[in-house]
């Protein structure tokens, strides 16, 4: 049960961070939706070794969290949450690739763990910049800037029908889940059958639902496509932000700056 | 004014399974009437109102609603012509922000985009909801919601109103409320409901329907003070009809 | 199972993210010319059905994985695979995108996996013949628990060459598999178990939801055409978004040449100018290798691994990251700081 509350007060508070009016917030989001793209690709194609020149990414989250007024800590718990599988998957690097590829003084790594620790400085930066996406335009304004960017209506639509049905449907799987522990002792009741037949009354609903959803639509003259009345507007402001974070993106893909600046500040003190 | 008018005659349904839900109902509705149907749980008030917009058809009987005998060809017209508020406001609000549900129907007129924001804020600005209207439905309180949904019906700007028990799940406060918007419309309604109470507030007129079949049709207070009628339809009389039980006054 | 943005390398991502949207575009344009316009809000509410199923807890012991609760294959049997397709990438698109359960780009692979094979490989070549125009109770449930297990066991699979292929773990091909598949064979069991018990549960009490479907469904027009055009279109897909990387970045050429040549030294030149991290970067392709990455691999790949690292760039590169990142962050409460005050 708790699980259920949690997730529906979690979806409950991206919304309202979605609704702070910051400048972040009221950049059209399809500027948002093509920066977030941009960064995830100049990220992911670092190779595998790589870790000084992903540093400067870090800036966007930064940039974006601040003026966009974002909760630091309640997005990086997000983060920590669905980090298992990466672990799991990059922990086998180090296990494996034991060569030494880089030493300072008596400390040494190995290949393995420069590869694990690029993959979850990756993982952090895709998976903040996801997770800031959502948080400063909402996930209604990210479907809508997907239909205005070519994704097929019918799937925009059952995204957004999703989306909004989630709210219902958790809240009538947590009451039936409510009522089956509150009758369920010593672990009897919560087996394969019952959760058979709980879900099987929750899907039955649900079809009944679908069908009167379809019948207040029909009163209401629809034929089959769903219209939007809702125009994006992007001026001048989401050009220049786009083009200038991309920009920065692709010029960090090329110039190592971190190593620039280090090769710069040390050879200032040695 | 014809176009306001709902006539019934002689409707008789059953359903796939076998169910007889309505059996021989009649009545006519006229013009800017307020009519509440009233009867006990499966007494066939919400297989009744779904022949009112052309969701049910069924080959015995006919209805006219205005103008038109309610056939497949007509279909489109009485559906802009009765608007139909439903029990659960969660069903009717099935797009992303107020706005767009409100809009929804409208944009299905093929309306242009202008016309359709401005029946979008009358409709909203009626219902005292236009403070609404960039909310996701999922975060609007009961009453809210409420409100909301009979907004989506009047954008699409209809003669009839249907509702089915638009007042339950409500606070007694947004009840009231409620009421005292519904009192300000000058449409033709037609209220399924089990809130008697709001029944003499609302409605001059009641259907009262028991098994499928008009039981009574008549003034509400006439309706409201025949006891008889009222237990053979598993009825009470109205809580303010009724002694108060603190002081004993009638 | 969800792939995460970390573990693949573009070149993966991409191209199964064009076969993944192309299937999209397709199912689109499938489920609009389909009349019955019911589906368009039974899907929404049964993609969140799923969603809302998937939290009403029932974990399989040690795993710590119940996410999936068969949701392809009961989509599937109540919309037919074109509409379950559909729900299923809308939910593994809410996942991405609120939860961070898999990443933008690895949106595509997990569409594939979870959606793509249960849908149009387990259901129509395995569900659909076991069980017939006649169910049974036995039938559904023989047929939901092969089709959910073959479901994600296919996935499981999928998500090894995946990674592999991405070439970021340096997890060998048998071993990956032999972790997979057996954990996915258990979750694969309860999982069609699940489905069977929900599915026949629906079947005995509501027998015309499912009925409606099994003859709406095109099981019979589903055949080795739409594969095919399917993969075409992809590969179609992949070639012009390759071919456009290609063009508007050097880098990208440079790799698409390596590629095809075979050649590594081919990629070498531009980056030594700023000597990145040393030899470390012959490891490293614009796209990390392409191909299975067995550790005999490794070996021949760096022909010198020891002394390759001039520790004086290796501690250039700490020490500047350190600052960037300070920088970074500097910038980062500066900008809260005017943000707030204001």
């Amino acid at each position: 049960m708790s699980r259920i509350k949690t997730a529906f007060l979690d979806l409950g508070y991206m919304d309202t961070l979605a609704g702070m009016d910051t400048p972040v917030h009221r950049l059209d989001p399809r500027a948002k939706l093509l920066t977030t793209l941009i960064f995830i690709i100049t990220v992911i194609s670092f190779g595998k070794y790589e870790m000084s020149a992903l540093i400067p990414f870090f800036l966007y989250p930064a940039v974006m969290i601040s003026l966009g007024n974002l909760p630091f800590y309640y997005l990086l718990r997000k983060l920590l949450i669905v980090a298992p599988f990466a672990v799991m998957i990059g922990i086998f690097n180090p296990l494996i690739d034991r060569e030494i590829l880089m030493h300072i003084g008596p400390l040494y790594m190995s290949g393995g763990w420069i590869s694990f620790c690029s993959i979850m400085l990756k993982f952090t930066l895709t998976v903040g910049s996801v997770l800031i996406l959502i948080a400063s335009t909402g996930f209604n304004a990210v479907c809508m800037a997907l239909e205005k960017m070519g994704v097929p209506r019918i799937f925009a639509v059952q995204l957004l029908f999703l989306y909004r049905y989630i709210f219902v449907l958790i809240d009538e799987a947590s009451r039936m889940a409510n009522a089956r522990s509150l009758r369920s002792f010593d672990g009897k009741g919560k087996g394969v059958k019952v959760f058979g037949y709980l879900l099987g009354h929750l899907l039955l609903r649900t079809v009944d639902r679908a069908q009167r959803i379809h019948l207040a639509m029909l009163c209401r003259g629809f034929d089959g496509e769903i219209k939007l009345n809702r125009r994006l507007e992007a001026g001048i402001r989401e050009v220049t932000f786009t083009i200038a974070w991309s920009a920065f993106f692709i010029a960090m893909r090329f110039y190592n700056i971190p190593l620039i600046a280090g090769s710069f500040i040390t050879e200032l003190i040695l | 004014m014809s176009h306001h008018i709902v006539e019934v005659k002689n409707l008789r349904f059953a359903y796939p399974d076998g169910t007889c839900a309505l059996k021989d109902i009649s009545f006519r509705i006229t013009h800017g009437e307020s009519v509440a149907v009233v009867g006990e749980n499966g007494a066939g008030k919400s297989t009744l109102l779904l022949h009112l917009n052309g969701y049910l058809m069924s080959g015995n009987g006919n209805i006219r609603i205005g103008d038109y005998p309610l056939t497949k060809e007509t279909l489109k017209e009485v559906r802009r012509t009765v608007g139909m508020v439903f029990q659960d406001p969660d069903d009717q609000l099935f797009m992303p922000t107020v706005y767009d549900d409100v809009a929804f129907g409208p944009l299905n007129l093929s309306l242009p985009p202008e016309e359709v924001d401005i029946r979008v804020n009358n409709a909203l600005s009626t219902v005292g909801a236009l403070h609404l209207k960039s909310r996701p439905p999922y975060r609007l309180s009961g009453g809210e919601k409420r409100a909301v949904s009979i907004a989506t019906v009047l954008a699409m700007s209809p003669d009839i109103l249907v509702m089915d028990e638009p007042t339950s799940n409500l606070d007694p406060r947004a009840r009231r409320k409620l009421i005292e918007l519904l009192k300000t419309f000058k449409h033709t309604k037609i209220i399924a409901t089990h809130d008697l109470d709001m029944v003499m507030d609302l409605c001059e007129r009641t259907i009262v329907i028991h098994k499928g079949q008009v039981m009574s049709d008549g003034p509400t207070a006439e309706i409201f003070t025949n006891q008889e009628l009222l237990a053979e339809s598993h009825l009470e009389k109205p809580l303010r009809m009724q002694g108060c039980p603190v002081c004993g006054n009638k | 199972m969800h792939m995460a943005d970390a573990l693949i390398s573009p070149a993966v991502g991409g191209t199964v993210w064009a076969a993944s949207a192309g299937l999209i575009a397709y199912c689109s344009k499938k489920v609009r010319d389909d009349i019955d316009d019911r589906k368009i809000p039974l899907m929404g509410v049964a993609g969140a059905f799923i969603f809302a199923a998937q939290m009403i807890n029932f974990t399989i012991p040690g795993t710590g994985s119940s996410g999936h609760l068969g949701g392809a294959m009961i989509l599937s049997i109540l919309l037919g695979p074109y509409a379950a397709f559909l729900t299923m990438a809308s939910i593994l698109t809410v996942q991405a995108l609120l939860f961070a359960d898999g990443g933008l780009l690895a949106l595509g692979c997990n569409i594939f996996n979870l959606g793509f094979l249960p849908c149009f490989i387990a259901y129509p070549f395995i569900y659909r013949p076991i069980v017939g125009d006649k169910p049974s109770q036995n039938r559904i449930l023989l047929g939901a628990i092969i089709a959910a297990i073959t479901g994600l066991q296919m996935g499981a699979f999928g998500v090894v060459l995946e990674t592999l292929f991405s070439g970021l773990s340096e997890l060998p091909f048998k071993t990956f598999v032999l972790l997979m598949q057996p954990i996915h064979l258990a979750i694969g069991i309860v999982e069609g178990v699940v489905t069977a018990a929900v599915v026949s549960f629906v079947w005995k009490s509501r027998p015309e939801i499912l009925e409606k479907t099994a003859n709406t469904a095109p099981v019979n027009g589903f055949s080795g055409k739409f594969v095919l055009t399917a993969l075409l279109a992809a590969a179609v897909i992949t070639g012009g978004v390759l071919s456009w990387f290609a063009s508007s970045n050097p880098d990208g050429l440079e790799w698409a040449v390596f590629h095809t040549t075979g050649k590594e030294e081919l990629e070498t030149p531009n980056r030594n100018i700023y000597s990145l991290l040393g030899k470390i970067q012959e490891k490293t392709a614009f796209l990390p290798d392409y191909g299975f990455r067995v550790s005999e691999d490794v070996k021949t790949d760096s022909s010198e691994p020891e002394s390759i690292v001039n520790p004086g760039t290796s501690v250039s590169g700490l020490v500047g990251g350190v600052v960037i990142l300070a920088l970074a962050a500097f910038i980062g409460f500066a900008l809260k700081k005017k943000n707030g005050s204001r």
